[in-house]
């Protein structure tokens, strides 16, 4: 009897839950949006009953998943130039921006307290300044209490998109880091120890007396270590905020750069962060799987319109409205089906 | 042997001349479906070996067309102008692997004679079982224990002493030279001498166990003391099974990953100081292979894994003649 009535209730849930066939969109890359990418898809599949699985391998992993269309996108902190998407059939969009901050572990000096400009880290992590009472840190903090403790410099082990974006501030604000290191996921390290994720880093910095090391600004807060402020192009000291971030874009030219890949790096502005980023997503032009493509569209379109709180809650900074109709324009343009129709409108 | 087996059968039980050439064919077909069922398996290690070695040489390809020799003997490693060069990993591999034996040969070596010869019976087994459980320790865990409690004991309590204490030594201030880190070569090689430990332990205590005692007895009643009976009699005795754990604990020590990657710097350097960040073969892969971006990368990356197995290689081939050199001459 037992048997039968186990066998009816299996049959019974079964039933239930076949009509709405939920859809799973898939996507892969940069591990700095994880977190509000999890949030957003959490609350979506609340919403809608559709899921997103995110897997966050690393912006590299993200270019080289989506160019091999094994997921419906990929994600990448280090946008693509023109000519390598249109190469690849990409379209791509920003989502959310954030900053980078340079952490210390330094004796007597507390978080927020010490100031450095961009020459000042650049020289710090060639190795050419080697202790904290260096003459170029003292004149930027005069009042501070630096002792000769030695300086050690925590890099990334693992190619990242925060690293490019901290390299690629440096190359701009330094001639000498520019030729001998550049910017990229990953450099020649001329100096330093290296660990891995932002979490490794933050790790190491939290261990080590007299470190600096660079890692997202909400590894910074969570494991509430001692950021640095930085002078920013105009010549103003900014702390990092979600305001000094916001800044940045502010005056970023979104439309007009391909692949809306602006980096925000060494922005004008006085009140701008200087090692701001935006985070990328890469999508198909022409989706072998068009409804796994209309479904992620369907997830950002959500995003934008209602996961903008989300994302400040974790420090990120929502996209502009203008910059996110932009985006939408390009999606309803461009992104179509085998036959050639458009697979979002922005009725939708 | 299977005609003796049935000849003691044949004793109790009249059979019919048919009826034992029948079982006589079974049991002959059953040994042949055994010797083909291990012989396959035999030969399909051979099989995965080589599919192993052809994958890594195809995959290696590109990079070792670009910089040729250059690979093998260039210390850059740099991503931004992909320009690939190995010799920073090699040396890291072989100084870890060189100093955690160093470390890691005489200590396993003393804890095994003591478990065998000297250490009383209740402690034996304690003792045994808390180094089998130090095998089994997954190396993420050493890596983890590694981060947060070796190095920055050593960073604070010891490499300071070392580097103020060889200062002044001609040779010994440049092996413990620079900022302590904490974490780096010495600190690696520390860490892979814990996990090779048991290998070479075990492995000797259960040769040490094998020796027959009556050569052990006869030593002891001409008036050996206990070093004489194990430096002249149990050790020759053994060699070849030392030797054996040794290289066991060689392989791992040279294909370790994940602890090491923890505590080692990854700084793609060779440093003349021990104290300093450096890196390996197998920890470079396993940082940088899921964010290689481009074909050259990729392949360098694959290029370094075709190089440790070069270097297993040799190293096992080199154990192979040491051991046939011992048995030719003690044979």
């Amino acid at each position: 009897m037992n048997f039968i009535k186990a066998i009816v209730a299996a049959g019974l849930i079964a039933a239930s839950t076949l009509p709405v066939r939920a859809l799973d969109i898939s996507g892969a890359g940069a591990t700095f949006p994880y977190p509000i990418y999890a949030k957003w898809a959490d609350s979506y599949k609340k919403e809608t009953g559709n899921g997103l699985n995110y897997q966050s391998i690393g912006s590299g992993g993200g270019i080289k998943q989506i160019q091999a269309k094994t997921v419906t996108f990929g994600a990448t902190d280090m946008p693509l130039k023109g000519e390598e998407l249109e190469k690849g059939g990409l379209i791509q969009f920003p989502t959310v921006m954030g900053g980078v901050v340079a952490v210390v572990n330094l004796d007597g000096v507390a978080g927020g307290e010490l100031v450095l400009d961009g020459a000042t880290i650049a020289k710090i992590f060639q190795g050419e300044i080697k202790s904290w009472d260096d003459a170029a840190i003292k004149k930027l903090n005069p009042s501070a209490k630096l002792s000769a403790q030695a300086i050690v410099v925590v890099h990334r082990s693992d190619g990242s998109g925060t690293t490019f974006v901290f390299t690629d501030y440096l190359s701009k604000v330094s001639a000498d880091w520019k030729s001998k290191v550049g910017a990229n996921t990953a450099v020649e390290w001329p100096t330093g120890l290296g660990a891995k994720g932002n979490e490794g880093v933050a790790n190491n910095v939290a261990q080590t007396k007299g470190s600096i090391g660079y890692v997202e600004y909400a590894y910074a807060k969570q494991n509430k270590l001692g950021f640095t402020k930085l002078i920013n192009q105009a010549g103003k000291t900014v702390a990092p905020t979600v305001e000094s971030f916001t800044a940045a874009a502010a005056n970023a030219n979104w439309e007009g750069t391909p692949g809306f890949g602006v980096i925000l790096t060494n922005e004008p502005g006085d009140g701008s962060w200087p090692i701001s980023s935006a985070t990328f997503i890469l999508i198909h032009k022409q989706p072998q799987d068009a409804a796994a493509a209309t479904e992620a569209l369907k997830f950002f379109a959500w995003a934008y319109a209602k996961g903008g709180p989300a994302a400040q809650e974790l420090d990120y900074v929502p996209m502009p409205a203008k910059v996110v109709t932009a985006i939408q324009k390009v999606w309803a343009g461009q992104i179509k089906d085998s036959a050639g129709k458009p697979l979002f409108s922005a009725s939708n | 042997m299977v005609d003796m087996a049935w000849d003691g059968q044949s004793v109790s039980a009249r059979q019919d001349v048919k009826e034992r050439a029948r079982a006589l064919d079974k049991l002959r077909t059953s040994d042949n479906v055994f010797r083909v069922l291990t012989r396959t398996a035999a030969l399909f290690v051979l099989l995965i070996l080589s599919g192993v070695i052809v994958a890594l040489i195809s995959g290696s390809l590109p990079a070792l067309k670009e910089f040729g020799l250059d690979f093998i003997v260039s210390q850059s490693w740099n991503p931004v102008t992909e320009k690939f060069g190995a010799l920073a990993p090699i040396y890291g591999t072989l100084v870890t692997s060189f100093v955690a034996m160093l470390i890691a040969v005489p200590f396993g070596l003393l804890i095994a004679m003591f478990l065998t010869e000297l250490c009383p019976m209740w402690l034996r087994r304690p003792i045994g079982i808390a180094i089998e459980l130090l095998a089994g320790i997954p190396s993420i865990i050493y890596g983890i224990w590694g981060l947060f409690v070796l190095a920055p004991f050593l960073q604070q309590y010891v490499q300071p002493g070392l580097i103020s204490t060889f200062e002044n030594v001609p040779g010994l201030s440049s092996l413990f030279a620079g900022p302590p880190y904490g974490i780096g070569v010495l600190t690696a090689s520390l860490i892979l001498a814990i996990m090779v430990l048991p290998f070479i332990t075990s492995i000797s205590r259960d040769v040490f166990d094998a020796v027959p005692p009556v050569l052990k007895e006869a030593a002891y009643g001409l008036g050996c003391s206990t070093w004489e009976v194990m430096r002249y009699v149990v050790l020759p005795y053994t060699r070849v099974g030392v030797i054996g754990g040794c290289m066991l604990g060689l392989g791992r020590a040279l294909g370790e990953t994940m602890a090491v990657t923890f505590v080692i710097g990854n700084a793609h350097k060779i440093a003349a100081s021990l104290i300093a960040p450096g890196t390996t073969i197998s920890a470079t892969i396993a940082n940088e292979f899921t964010e290689a971006v481009g074909d050259l990368y990729t392949s360098s990356l694959v290029a370094l894994g075709l190089i440790l197995f070069v270097i297993t290689f040799i190293v096992l081939a080199i154990a192979r003649y040491l051991l046939l050199r011992i048995e030719r001459r003690i044979g």
